[in-house]
Parts: structure tokens; sequence; C-alpha cells
């Protein structure tokens, strides 16, 4: 195995990727590795980008900020809180290879696009993102939107990189829309749920006006290990200024009221637990063998649920109000659970599975990502193409290379 | 006819136009394949209306099958296709090619379901954008992004522009309220992406498509987000003797942690002809008028106001007022949404651009767009999404004037050309259509526009969607595609390689 390369410039990375073409050497970039353990495993020479580090421009009135891809995601909410913003979609937290906690970096965030529970409200890191710089798989710099929040100019390339896994391009910088940070926060509790009736009340909860922020449904184990709880519990969350919050607590709690004993989660708890939701994949008090977090329709949650607990073992969580949902698998099985899990997708009308935990010898098999449709899986292959015919960037590691 | 030309048409299409057409009607009844003079005339353009262009035929599909095969059959025969909504696009997006099929998408105009719980509506693209909101608001919920053409501007149409409106800052554009789409490529496949689920999985095709400006691929079927509309809204109408302190009033608002459902700003000889047109009270000797609009649970509401309106009173405001009912509310919002057509009045002819700038950079884009006003000698009124940093300023021509709708080009083009300058954007949420296609190189290099091309040789190798559009000059992809590296040699990106 080769050093890592780990460019100090743009130019450096740019002549590093053309040598890789040149040579055909498939690379893997990389900033923290948090998620090195998501996405199917790759042995490919590391293309360290975390030297590629700092903020450009920040200018909290016009909430922009524009940062390198190997800045520390940690710095920037930092930097950002010290001005009363962040980044509104709160970047989960994830373990480094060496075992700290990080939330990765700049680059790995938009790369993977994982989102936080106030995603439910302000969308995915991909919905804050206004520019990208970045080197394609052609050893070619280039940029794609701007630096203001309305543009339309082109394609939206930079949001098109999202979520590519460094498949497409190497980002070098990011410029982001900031927010600024609600003044307060309060959360309502409801405890005791079976999951069905969590998710009417999520489902309730977001068709009323109070603008409900986050919503999340934890059975009881998981409420106990990051909660004081003591049994399984709906959460849903307000934010804002003070005397909104106040009004809108009340007139939410009145709203939900037949839906079970509402009681109100103050500030500083209320942060503590959404930070805990934030960051479930860092549970570690459950013994499992995977780990997947699916995306559907949120009012399916429980329904989907149903569907799988007859058929592996397992616990879930829920997110976005019921849209996002965490399924750690107990069973050994040959799939992880994968074909059972991704049926009842198809049974609740749609969505996609994401592995985050998996042993590397089962990712070699399982579809890690949502396996697509024939015309769709051509059209991304066709782009993967466009932008690195040589395929070096990342091969492999969102689609399963055949064997 | 203006500065911008098109791509010459290709003369054995027009020579094959009968078999085209032939083949087109296999596909569709003959009614829906409109061949005519007297019935093409009405399509020959949209809300770009400088430039008119026949199309070679109009087609009408109803299903995706149908669109499909229509696709398939261009295809096969390399025929080139223009995709229409409603036609507002002010931008050229819509206008047709002399050698190309027209698709309208308007016989798409229903809604397939509206699912509450998950806050969804699954609609067909010619459903107008006010439409959704229109099904949905017996129970209190709306379709957030609402361009000024709301009431006539389709959803496929607000897909492939990525349409804003006054709304946009609190609420996003299109992209952000759009969860999923059924889309035709130009083979003839049909994809679905994204649902009624969050972060559609794969490549993020729907950041790509929405935006793209009817190059990648005609959609079929759009699944959008509602929101519980707010409890109340209501606005404050600011007087400024100073653009800089409006602008720094703005500023001030945004640094306080307050996002407005929308925030514009309009300078004076804006604010004389709206109220010129709809006596709405607008202070005439202000050299800038702002309008901020808070919503939300009435005591945010009210909450807000409060601080908006000291942080105003602290920029030196020489009025402010509140609204206290709906209807003053909606008196305030008259003039500013009637900006366009009261420009319109004081002048034959006029020009909406729509560049961006950094907030920050307002007061001096807007002393050098009156020195280039006196420099062109054409008037220039200006309205501005001020929260966003959208500037629309409106061009004051007679096209009757030998010249002078170039003039006005010209004109345009520099307030553009000013406005990439700053840090900002050609277009906020027009598009480029044709109107800023060859403005492209002020913002993107060679390299940054062969990767924009790379996307369109994903979807369309054989660029027969909508071409003429977007870019300034078009590249077979097989070209765009050469890629020359011999072992040990190191490209030269910096290079131009077309």
């Amino acid at each position: 195995m080769h050093q890592p390369l780990k460019p100090a410039t743009d130019a450096e990375l740019r002549d590093m990727i053309a040598e890789a073409v040149a040579t055909g050497t498939p690379l893997a970039p990389v900033g923290h590795g948090t998620k090195a353990g998501i996405g199917h495993p790759v042995n490919h020479l590391s293309l360290d980008l975390t030297a590629l580090s700092g903020v450009t421009l920040y200018e909290p009135d016009e909430l922009i900020l524009s940062v390198r891809a190997g800045t520390p995601v940690d710095d920037v909410v930092a930097l950002l809180a010290e001005h009363g913003q962040e980044l509104p979609f709160e970047p989960p937290m994830w373990i480094r290879p060496d075992g700290a906690e990080s939330r990765g970096t700049i680059g790995g965030m938009v790369m993977t696009n994982f989102s936080g529970p106030r995603r439910l409200k302000v969308g995915a890191v991909r919905d804050q993102v206004l520019g990208i710089s970045a080197v394609s798989g052609r050893a070619e710099p280039f940029k794609a939107g701007g630096r203001v929040v309305k543009n339309v100019t082109g394609y939206d390339l930079s949001r098109g990189l999202c979520g590519s896994w460094g498949t497409l391009a190497v980002a070098t910088d990011v410029t982001f829309k900031v927010l600024p940070k609600a003044e307060t926060e309060a959360s309502l509790l409801v405890r005791g749920l079976a999951p069905a009736a969590a998710t009417s009340l999520m489902t309730a909860a977001m068709q009323e006006p109070d603008d409900v922020s986050s919503a999340a449904h934890l059975p009881p184990d998981i409420a106990a290990a990051i909660t004081s709880f003591g049994a399984a519990s709906t959460l849903l969350r307000i934010e804002g200024f003070a005397p909104s919050v106040k009004a809108r607590i009340a007139s939410l709690s009145k709203r939900i009221a037949r839906h079970g004993s509402v009681e109100l989660i103050e500030e500083q708890a209320s942060r503590a637990v959404w930070r805990a939701v934030s960051d479930l994949t860092l549970l570690s008090d459950f013994q499992h063998t995977a780990l997947w977090r699916v995306s559907i329709a949120p009012a399916a949650a429980a329904v989907l649920s149903d569907k799988i607990a007859g058929k592996l073992s397992t616990r879930f969580a829920y997110d976005w109000s019921g849209g996002l949902v965490w399924i750690w698998v107990t069973d050994e099985t040959d799939d992880l659970g994968a074909k059972v899990i991704r049926d009842a997708i198809a049974g609740v009308g749609g969505g996609h599975a994401t592995l985050v935990h998996g042993p590397a010898e089962k990712r070699v098999t399982v579809d890690v990502f949502e396996p697509q449709a024939p015309a769709l899986a051509t059209l991304n292959a066709r782009l993967k193409n466009q932008f690195d015919p040589a395929g070096i960037l990342n091969p492999g590691r969102m689609v399963r290379e055949a064997r | 006819m203006g500065l911008i030309a098109m791509p010459e048409p290709d003369r054995a299409t027009l020579a094959g136009r009968e078999a085209i057409v032939a083949g087109l009607r296999r596909i569709l009844p003959a009614e829906r394949v409109v061949v005519d003079e007297r019935g093409l005339r009405p399509w020959e353009t949209d809300g770009f209306t400088a430039y008119k262009q026949m199309p070679l035929a109009v087609v009408l599909p109803e299903t995706t099958e149908e669109v499909s095969r229509i696709l398939a059959f261009c295809h096969a025969q390399g025929t080139k296709v223009v995709p229409r909504g409603a036609g507002t696009s002010l931008s050229g997006g819509a206008l047709p090619l002399a050698d190309g099929v027209l698709m309208s998408m308007m016989r798409f105009n229903k809604i397939l379901d509206i699912d509450f719980a998950n806050r969804a509506v699954v609609t067909q693209p010619g459903v107008t954008n006010l439409g959704i909101t229109r099904a949905v608001e017996h129970n209190g919920f709306y379709y957030a992004p609402d361009p000024s053409s709301q009431i006539a501007c389709s959803i496929g149409g607000n897909v492939a522009e990525n349409s804003g409106g006054v709304h946009s800052l609190k609420y996003g554009l299109t992209t952000n309220n759009v969860l999923g789409v059924e889309a035709v490529l130009m083979t003839g496949e049909v994809v679905r992406i994204g649902g009624k689920h969050l972060d559609s999985e794969g490549y993020d095709l729907l950041g790509l498509i929405i935006g793209s400006e009817g190059l990648l691929c005609v959609v079929t079927e759009v699944t959008v987000r509602i929101l519980k509309a707010p409890e109340t809204a209501r606005a404050v109408m600011v007087a400024f003797d100073d653009v800089e302190e409006a602008g720094n009033a703005v500023a001030d608002i945004i640094a306080a942690g307050i996002i407005p459902g929308g925030m514009e700003m309009m300078d004076k000889p804006a604010i004389n002809a709206a109220e010129d047109f709809v006596h709405v009270g607008y202070p005439r000797d202000a050299e800038a008028l702002l309008i901020v609009e808070l919503d939300g649970p009435k005591v945010e509401v009210d909450y807000l106001l409060q601080r908006v309106e000291a942080l105003v009173n602290a920029r030196g405001a020489t009025s402010c007022r509140v609204s206290t009912s709906d209807a003053e509310r909606l008196g305030f919002w008259a003039g500013r949404k009637a900006a366009f057509p009261a420009v319109g009045r004081i002048s034959p002819d006029y020009l909406c651009m729509d560049g961006t700038i950094p907030r920050k950079a307002l007061a001096h884009v807007l002393k050098r767009m009156n020195e280039l006003s006196a420099h062109h000698g054409l008037r220039v009124a200006n309205v501005f999404h001020a929260g966003d940093g959208n500037l629309h300023p409106l061009i004051l021509y007679d096209a009757n004037n030998p010249g002078e709708l170039e003039t006005a080009e010209e004109f345009g083009a520099d307030i553009l050309k000013l406005c990439v300058a700053v840090g900002g954007a050609l277009t906020g949420e027009h598009g480029v259509g044709i109107e800023k296609r060859d403005l492209m190189p002020e913002m993107f290099t060679d390299v940054d526009l062969s990767h924009q091309m790379r996307v369109k040789c994903a979807f369309d190798g054989k660029q027969l969607l909508n071409p003429g559009k977007m870019f300034p000059v078009l590249h077979r992809c097989a070209e765009l595609g050469r890629m020359h590296i011999h072992r040990g040699e190191l490209p030269f990106p910096e290079l131009p390689r077309f």
C-alpha cells in the first residue's frame, strides 16, 4: 500500500488526480474517515484532503460561509456559534477510525449528505449548499453555483455533487447559506406510545401551524439509553424567539392533548435530547449486526416497522416525523436484513435504505445503497462516466462492482 | 429582433417535416399534432416576447406513454424537442426552434394525490403553481414557492426554472420544495426519482433536473412538499431617503436573526411608477421603499414587528407604517406586485433583468446602474428581493425606435456583468434561456461550462432537448468527451480545450 496522498494546494490536488488518471490508480478521497465504514469496501489509494482547510469567507450579515473542504465541521460549527449562527441541518457526530468523536470534514459532510433532526424543517445539507469548487475525475478544476442565495445560472451542479460520495469530483471549497440559531427551544414529550400511536401523533403535529422543527419517537430501550424519560418517548421540538416558542408550546400542547399526557421539556434538556437523537449512530449499548438508515414517506413508519418486525429481530427509532427510520438488526443473516427491509419499503410506497453499520465482509455482497431501476442506474452510470471517465474516483464505493 | 442569434435550423429536418409530422400522427390523434400556421402562431413566443419563432410542429401529449413514444421517435429521427409548460418564461426558455417539435405539457393538468398526512401533493406538471395551493388550502395548507406568475405558470415550468418568489428567503426555491419527479429522457426511457420520502437516493438527480430549463428531460409528474399556512402575516412599509441606509437596514434585520417571509425594496422610479398606477400611498419622495412581511404565530409576528421597527428607525427611516389589517398589508404589496405593469404604463417596452448581488453591494450597484443609464440613454427602475439579493432592473425602451431594443440589451448585459463583478450571479430566478446564454462566460470558465455540458451529455447525448438555450456554444458530446492523457503526462486544464 502506498503512503496516502495529501495535497497541500489545489494545484497539487489537480496534479495528483491527473497522475491517478495517467496511471489508472483509483483514489479514495478522505477527510476524517468518519464514514469509512459506509459503502462497499474499497482498497483505493487514500487522498487525504485535510490540508485543504480553513474558512475563506464568512459574512454573517449575508448569511454566507465559504470554507475549504478539509476543514473540520466542528470548527465551523464553533465559528458560526460565536456569531449566533449555525449549519441549520445539524450535522451529526460520527466516530473517527482512532475512536474520537468528530462531525468529520466539510467535504465529507457534503459528499455524504447526512443531516440531523432539523432536516425535517430546514432541509438537508444539499439544501444549504450554494456553490462548490472541485476537481473532476478529468483532473479539471471547475466551479458550480456561486456565493449568493438565489442563483439559477446553469445547472445546479453544486447540489448535484452533494451525496455523491467522492465518485464524481473531489470538492476543494464549499459555500453555504447559514442561518441564525434559534433564540431558544423547548420540546413536548408524550411517554409510553406504541409505534403506531407515535406515528399518528407526529403526523398530526406536523399538520398544525406551530412549526414543529423536529419530531422523533424512541422505543423504551433506546429512550432509556439516551434519556431519563424511562419509557417510549415521542418528542416534538419547537424553536424560535422566546415569546413565540412559549406561545407555540402552549397551543401545540392543547392540539395534541388527545394523544396522551403531554409534558414540557425545557430548553437545556431539549437541546440535549435532540443532540442525542442526531447522534443515534453512536449508540453502542446494543449489540447489532447491522444499522440501516431508511427514508420513507413519514406517515408509513409504523407500518414499515410492523412489516419488518415479524421477519427480523430489530430495534427501531424514528426521526423526521417517521421519514427517517433507524433499524438496528440483531439477527445473523446473510444479507443483514437487506431483502426484508427493502421489500417492506417497496410495500409502503417506496423510499430507500442505506447500510450505516455492517461488517466489511458482508458489504462486499450486500447493496449498501438502494439498488436502482435499470434506466435510473444507467443514467447514474453515464453521469459518473462523464465526470470520471477513467474510473479513478472511488469506484465501487456506491455501486457494487461486478465480480 | 435583437442581438441574440439562434442556431441555424437543420435543413434536412425542415425538408423532412412531412415525415416527422406523419410519425407524430402515428402516436397522437391528428388534433393533438398542430401543423397549420394559424394553429402554430400562439406558440411562437413565451414570456420573453422580444423573440419569436414558429415551431416545426406542436404536440399535445396527455400521458407519460405518449411523451415517451414522441421522444423516442424524435430521438430516432434526430429531431429536436422544446418542452413547454405555460410559456411564462422571462428568459426565452420555451422559445420554439424552427427545426424543433414544441411539446406542450399543459394537458397534464390533474392533481393525482393530495396526502396531508405526508404533507405532499403528487401532481401532473401542467397544473398551475397556484392550482396546488387552491387544492389544499381548504385544509389550511399551501405550496410555498410563489413566483409572481403563479396564477398562470405551471409546476412543470417551475421545476424547469427552479422558480422562486417573494417568499423564497424563508421558504426556499422550487428545489427545496420538490420531493420527487417522474421524467422521460430523450430516448423515451421513463425514470422516477425521489417520492414522498426525504433525500432521494443515488446521485442528486433531482437537484440537477430542477433548474435545467428543459434541457435534460421532460417531467411528467411532480411530488411537492406542502406546508401549513402561517397563522398570520403582517407587513411594515418603510421609507428611506438614502438607498445605502435601506440596504443597511436589511442587513441589520438579517443580523438580528430575523428571517422575514418577504423583504422587498423599490427605488424611486419604481415607487413612483407603482404609485401612479395603483395609488396605495407610497411615499413619492423616498429614495427607497422597503416592505418587510413577517409571518407565523401572532405572538411571534407582533414581537418581531417591534424589533424590525426599532432596527429600521435606527437606520434613519423617514416613515414606517405597520399594517393593522390584512387589507392594509395587501395594500402595501399592491404597488410592489404591480411594479412590472406599472412600468409598462410609463414606457412602450421594458426589459426585465434578473441579477443577484451580495446585499452589501446594493448601493454601489444602484449608483453604477444610474451611470450606465446615462451612458445608454435609457431609464431604469429597480425592484429588489432585498432579503436574498435578487435585483430586477426594468430597462425602459421603445421597440419602435430603431436600435433601441439592441441598446436596451446592451444596457442589460452591462448590468448583469456588474452583478457578476461584485460577486453575484447572472440570474436569480428567471433562468438563462436565450436571454443570458451568451453571458454565461462572464460567470463560468470554459472548463466550468464543459462540466455543466457533461451533465447534459449524460442525460441527452444527442443534445436534442431544447438546444440553443443556456449554453453559448454547443459541443458534440463526443468532442467534449475527449481526454488525451498519456502515461506520465499531466494535462493542462488551464488551457482551453475547445
